[in-house]
């Protein structure tokens, strides 16, 4: 064979035994850079997933299950039944009741969605659905908010006690660091409003299990107050603390009067 | 690795390059659908509750 010599091949006579290990070698490391630059994009395609597309999916899963509480509707459709003509438009606010004691439901089974939450504070964030059980793959990557088994239930004298992601899935409880301390926490169940107020927000550590205690930082002691607490992570991407947020009942209401105040504005 | 698979894929080079495409599309998709999934428990940034777990 007298064809021209092909670019690459050994110059010089180089014994063709060492170039073909050597060639061997630089193939295994084409084949090893290939595979990096491979992990790579897997790694950035799960950020995508992880930061972006499970709050997609997260959102979509909330808002359906909300839409499937047949009572989770805002009660609007009355304005065309309210006698007073001259009345504003717009839903009929419902008289704050602190004379007794709010009605207070038996706690569901896990994974029941009894309630739902919505913070003024949080505009334009959605009415996000509270469900029973705070296991991460069940319930708060797939159904949101959850409710500590155990903990009070709506209104109930104790500890509300909730857990929600702050990053991901939807993030319910993303922004959570702007709460101040009076800010309404409105939890609807399917007859009853409940309207709470913060009153304190800290930083903790994952084991500081008090903060859901009936008394919040009391385990132990006989609660008196109707108290509401938030969990999630802190800081933001990290699961090294827990951001906590604590409230107590202001009023009740039921939904067959109305909408309160705190929420009626917007929506 | 890739120049071998793109040594043997059938057809002109549009061709090769649609297969391409079609072959990353699935295996995102797959990741997205089933391994995405299955690794996001171990990761280290999604607790969100107090207490043992």
């Amino acid at each position: 064979m007298t064809a021209p010599a092909r670019v690459g091949l050994p110059r010089h006579g180089r014994p063709a035994r060492r170039t073909s290990t050597g060639s061997v070698a630089l193939a295994g490391l084409g084949v090893v850079g290939e595979l990096l630059i491979t992990a790579g994009v897997l790694l950035l395609a799960f950020l995508v997933w992880q930061l972006w597309w499970t709050d997609v999916e997260g959102n979509r899963a909330q808002a359906e299950i909300v839409r499937n509480l047949d009572w989770a509707q805002a009660p609007t459709a009355a304005p065309s039944a309210a006698p007073t003509p001259g009345a504003t438009a717009g839903p009929v606010i419902a008289a704050p009741r602190r004379d007794q004691d709010p009605p207070v439901e038996a706690e569901p089974g896990l994974l029941a969605t009894f309630a739902t939450l919505q913070v003024p504070r949080w505009d334009g964030e959605p009415q996000r659905p509270v469900s029973e059980g705070v296991d991460k793959a069940t319930v708060l990557d797939a159904l949101g908010i959850g409710h500590y088994p155990g903990t009070a239930m709506p209104g109930a004298i104790g500890n509300f006690a909730m857990a929600g992601h702050r990053t991901t899935y939807a993030k319910p409880f993303n922004r959570v660091a702007e709460l101040q301390v009076g800010d309404p926490i409105v939890v609807r169940t399917e007859s009853t409003w409940y309207v709470y107020r913060v009153t304190s927000t800290e930083i903790v550590r994952p084991q500081d299990v008090a903060v859901i205690a009936p008394v919040p930082g009391k385990p132990g002691v006989a609660p008196t107050e109707r108290s509401i607490t938030l969990t999630t992570c802190h800081p933001m991407f990290s699961a090294r603390q827990r951001f906590i947020v604590h409230g107590v009942l202001d009023y009740w209401a039921p939904v067959s009067d109305g909408v309160p105040a705190e929420i009626a504005g917007g929506a | 690795m890739y120049g071998w698979l793109w040594r043997h894929l059938p057809g002109s080079t549009p061709v090769r390059v649609a297969i391409l495409v079609v072959l990353a599309a699935a295996v995102l998709a797959a990741c997205f659908t089933w391994l995405f999934p299955a690794i996001a428990p171990l990761m280290p940034f999604n607790d969100t509750t107090v207490g043992a777990r």
